[in-house]
């Protein structure tokens, strides 16, 4: 199978992310969203890296989900902590970082 | 010898001092320590031109080195002093007729209870113009020319409850900083011209500078002279000085301040020397200012002003000899002595008739004083005698070389100054004539005619109904004057005065000895009139004639009105100084309103308009930029993700490219 298709895939996949990140409100589902382009470009990596032929691309998709693991822990948390406070989720409620 | 030439400067100086300083205390005695220092530094000048007069004429300069004042690398600058035969003159001068003054003032100041601090100021005068005369440069004779203006302008408003006497201060103190700014632009350029300010470098290398450079000095040594001198176009604070005390009137314009700029151009003769369109515009402006005065002078009813126009024409006449340059610069210096003796005279008599007149100075209001002020009367009238000319008196031999000097100037040029001379030759005698006639001739205009007494402007009419007391007192300061001789203090200055005018001149020219004095330091040039010096004295007799007879057919034969006439349209303008103030009003304080109004407006849109606008812009741009921080994340983000898209379409584009 030609791994040019898989680079497709990993752009839809990054598009939906991306298009989910900018149109939910809910904090939960921005951060899937995330988690989703973040691995819509493992993928992208990882059939670079069978398309040239070394091991780079796999390499950096590892440290992406070391990274992407951290992301989520602290990410979590700040929700959590967040809908305590507010009692929502919405991530247009948290909008006081402003003039 | 040299070592006392500083003698001269301090004893007053420790006058005005120990006048000003010591308080009450000294109330009873201040004006005998005031006269007696003056005197001191008189008697010391006679010691030094004793000295001065027993050496060679081409070595008598004196030179005194006191310390070093601003010694800053290449900028030396001295208080050192100069005394040569054209300083000497002006230290006898000032001296001799300043201690005399000094002793009327002891009479006429008798009753002001600020005597003691009259004659401090009068110390501080006498010091100032000392300084001015005697110093070795340009910047300790401007420390001088400052003290001048100065003490001028204490003395001016010396009565300064008088609302009008403080603001005649106040014009005269701003006047002369206009000339002033004339004296330190000169002093700068000399500096940069010739590295130094001191009279003998400066004169010296006079040969090296470019004729350019030494016009701009010239004209600049000119500026200030005019300030000083009361020349046009800075003439016009002389009438209103005379708001001060008469002494201080006779001190202004015989003894210093207005001679200070004929000493300056006399001094700087080297510069104008080889400028020769400075010298032309010195003449120029001599010439104008001899007629101006002579014509404010024949209009003024106040015997004070119309002294002062006089003073302001005679000045005229010193600065258009020290404008003819060597032919003319020993006369400039006889003319400034012998007026020296007959203004003061004069304006000393004129204070000794308004002592005898409750103060008043209308000359209408006078008439027939001669038998009442017979010592007055003869004094002022030798003193009258002298300035028209009459043959044998001082001003005739002074007055008379300088219209021969106009003359000898040559061309259409000497032919226009000398007969400018001759015309104001005319006019003095016409106007000295009719102060004259008004005021010791004539019928006794003064009886009931209650004057108003100046001095005392707290008396108000309204005050009649009052009592019995009140009106007494009204009586007594508004009453009908009952002219009466002054004290012997006042009367002997005057006598003094009056021997001065009548032989000074003469003396001066047997032997043109005041010549031969002079010449080592100005240089002389014989001048020849191209009609023959008999035949120009000739005529400056008979213009004197004529001007004399006019007077008499207009105030001698029939009676003086006692309320001024309209009179014509040169008279009203005469009367009004030929509206000099008018003039400075309309184009300097109007132009000088709209100038800094427009300024103002200037400043407001323009100015800060740049300023504001680039703030106001500023402001509205950010709270615009503002907008776009709007707390909410997803806008954040869509930022984010349309700044990466541009930037890969961007590197897309330029590696397809």
């Amino acid at each position: 199978m030609n791994p040019v298709n898989y680079l497709y895939l990993a752009a839809l996949l990054f598009t939906i992310g991306a298009t989910g990140v900018l149109i939910r409100r809910n904090a939960i589902v921005v951060f899937m969203c995330v988690e989703l382009m973040l691995n819509a470009c493992n993928l992208a990596l990882v059939a670079f890296s069978r398309m040239h032929g070394n091991l780079d691309g796999q390499i950096i998709a590892f440290f992406t989900m070391v990274v992407a693991a951290a992301e989520v822990v602290v990410g979590l948390a700040i929700i959590v902590s967040l809908f305590r406070s507010r009692h929502s989720a919405s991530v247009d409620d948290a909008s006081l970082m402003k003039l | 010898m040299e070592n006392l030439i500083a003698l001269l400067i301090a004893a007053p100086l420790l006058g005005a001092a120990v006048l000003l300083c010591g308080g009450r205390r000294l109330d009873a005695v201040g004006h005998w320590i005031g006269t007696v220092l003056a005197a001191a530094s008189f008697v010391v000048g006679v010691v030094l031109f004793a000295d001065m007069l027993g050496k060679d004429p081409e070595n008598r300069a004196m030179h005194q080195f006191l310390f070093s004042w601003i010694p800053v690398g290449g900028f030396q600058a001295d208080v050192a002093f100069q005394l040569d035969q054209l300083s000497m003159t002006f230290v006898l001068l000032i001296t001799g007729v300043g201690s005399l003054i000094h002793v009327y003032s002891i009479g006429y100041m008798e009753h002001d209870e600020r005597r003691r601090r009259f004659f401090g100021y009068l110390n501080l005068f006498l010091a100032a113009m000392l300084l001015l005369v005697l110093a070795d440069n340009y910047l300790l004779l401007y420390v001088g020319w400052e003290g001048v203006g100065l003490a001028s302008y204490l003395l001016i408003g010396f009565w300064q409850h008088k609302p009008s006497a403080a603001t005649a201060a106040k014009k005269a103190f701003l006047v002369n900083r206009v000339g002033d700014v004339g004296l330190s632009i000169a002093i700068m350029l000399m500096f940069t011209t010739f590295g130094t300010f001191a009279f003998g470098p400066v004169l010296e290398a006079t040969g090296e500078a470019t004729e350019g450079k030494l016009t701009a000095i010239g004209l600049m040594l000119l500026l200030a002279a005019c300030g000083k001198s009361a020349q046009v176009p800075l003439q016009s604070w002389l009438g209103d000085a005379m708001e001060g005390p008469t002494p201080v009137s006779a001190l202004i314009h015989a003894a210093t301040m207005v001679t200070a700029g004929v000493y300056l151009i006399v001094r700087s003769a080297d510069i104008f020397n080889a400028a020769p369109d400075a010298q032309l515009v010195t003449t120029v402006v001599g010439a104008v200012t001899l007629l101006f005065g002579a014509i404010v002078g024949c209009a003024k009813d106040d015997i004070k002003k119309a002294l002062a126009g006089s003073t302001m024409s005679q000045i005229g006449y010193m600065v258009l000899a020290a404008g003819l340059g060597p032919i003319g610069y020993v006369f400039a210096i006889m003319h400034l002595v012998t007026h020296g003796f007959f203004k003061a005279g004069l304006f000393l008599g004129a204070g000794s008739v308004m002592h005898g007149m409750n103060d008043e100075v209308d000359m209408r209001k006078y008439g027939g004083l001669r038998t009442y002020m017979p010592i007055t009367f003869i004094t002022f009238g030798l003193g009258y005698l002298a300035i028209i000319g009459f043959p044998g008196l001082s001003g005739f031999f002074s007055k008379d070389k300088i219209i021969e000097a106009a003359f000898a100037k040559g061309g259409t040029e000497g032919w226009i100054l000398g007969g400018v001379a001759l015309l104001g030759a005319a006019i003095t005698a016409f106007y000295m004539t009719r102060v004259m006639l008004m005021t010791f001739f004539g019928e006794e205009r003064w009886r009931n005619q209650p004057t108003a007494s100046p001095a005392e402007p707290d008396v108000e009419p309204a005050a009649e109904h009052h009592g019995a007391a009140a009106s007494d007192h009204v009586a007594a300061a508004t009453g009908e004057p009952h002219p009466h001789e002054s004290p012997r203090v006042m009367t002997i200055p005057m006598i003094v005065l009056a021997v001065g005018s009548v032989f000074a001149g003469g003396f001066f020219s047997i032997g043109d000895r005041f010549i031969h004095w002079l010449e080592p330091v100005t240089g002389h040039a014989h001048g020849h009139p191209p009609i023959g010096a008999a035949a120009v004295t000739a005529s400056t007799v008979a213009v004197m004639v004529l001007g004399v007879g006019l007077a008499w057919l207009q105030y001698g034969r029939r009676p003086v009105p006692v309320v001024a006439p309209r009179g014509s349209l040169l008279t009203r303008a005469a009367r009004r100084d030929l509206y000099q103030d008018d003039f400075n009003h309309v184009v300097l304080v109007r132009g000088g309103e709209h100038l800094t109004r427009s300024l103002v407006y200037v400043d407001h849109t323009l100015v800060d308009g740049v300023v504001n606008g680039t703030a106001a812009g500023m402001g509205g741009l950010s709270g615009r930029l503002r907008r776009i921080q709007n707390g909410y994340a997803r806008s954040y983000a869509v930022s984010m993700f349309g700044g990466a898209a541009i930037l890969i379409a961007a590197t897309l584009l330029m590696r397809a490219v």
